[in-house]
């Protein structure tokens, strides 16, 4: 192969990795503990659960469903009804601005911070 | 000589998508949605060297709408189509540039490919939070780049004419 272009290649993949660590750092540092768990279905808000308050909440209807449950400060989905059950494995998000997406079912959860909480309703 | 491309361009977008189901037969546990090697990219990437632009893009396109409506719906269309045409958008400079190989073509491709769908996610799920994968996808982007670039340029080695 050409040298100068293996050359080019190996800078671009660099260049890449660069812009990733730089995002990734970025969105690292600047991350809190959330206080609110956002569940959103189709698009829409459904509810937001206090992650400070265990919680155990099936979201979803008919055929799509999610099982979401909080506990210790952190939301995690155990039950889904998507066939690959990537929300499940996603694990635990308890930091503002981590996620656990189902993309099948639609179905989103975002963590959001107490001092930035946008909050249009609180599920006691 | 035109009855011939037809049937390498038939043949090649039925590589494709024969790529595209091998994929899909070996999911990979990695709990980031997204996340997937790019076989098929292989043949795109060899319509593209050897055949053309045009034919590249034909390529591409037709393999992602037989895929998705042969194995998946209206939601894994968006997907795709995102994925596949910025894919396209970045290689077809790089590779008219001349200045890069078939692998730093694939990786950017690649990377693209995982962008694409991450900003058709961000969208149907209206959650900008998603970007936050974005990361993991570029690097997984680059590790599957790297994979279907040496494999591509294999191929156009061993396919030269003599």
């Amino acid at each position: 192969m050409d040298k100068k272009k293996l050359k080019n290649d190996i800078l671009l993949i660099a260049a890449l990795l660069v812009v990733a660590a730089a995002v990734w750092l970025a969105v690292t540092l600047t991350r809190t503990d959330g206080a609110y768990a956002r569940v959103e279905a189709d698009g829409e808000i459904v509810m937001t659960l206090p992650l400070d308050k265990d919680a155990d909440v099936v979201i979803g209807e008919g055929e799509r469903t999610n099982r979401l449950i909080i506990k210790d400060g952190a939301a995690y989905v155990t039950d889904a009804s998507c066939p690959d059950h990537l929300c499940v494995r996603q694990g635990r998000a308890s930091k503002s601005g981590e996620t656990i997406v189902c993309l099948p079912n639609k179905f989103v959860v975002t963590i959001i911070g107490g001092e930035d909480g946008e909050i249009d309703m609180v599920l006691r | 000589m035109k009855s011939k491309k037809i049937a390498t361009l038939g043949l090649i977008t039925a590589l494709a998508m024969i790529l595209s189901y091998v994929e899909a037969l070996v999911p990979l546990s990695i709990a980031v949605p997204g996340v997937k090697i790019g076989l098929p990219n292989i043949a795109v990437i060899y319509a593209l060297y050897r055949l053309g632009v045009k034919e590249a893009c034909a390529v591409s396109l037709v393999r992602v709408f037989l895929v998705s409506l042969l194995f998946g719906n209206a939601m894994s269309l968006a997907y795709s189509v995102a994925g596949a045409v910025l894919s396209l958008a970045v290689m077809i400079p790089l590779m008219k540039s001349g200045r890069f190989g078939v692998t730093g073509t694939s990786v950017a491709g690649g990377v693209m490919h995982n962008v694409g769908q991450i900003l058709v996610a961000i969208i149907l799920l209206e959650t900008g939070a998603l970007a936050y994968y974005l990361p993991v996808l570029c690097v997984s982007g680059v590790i599957a780049g790297v994979c279907v670039g040496v494999v591509s340029s294999l191929i156009l080695k061993r396919t030269e004419k003599k």
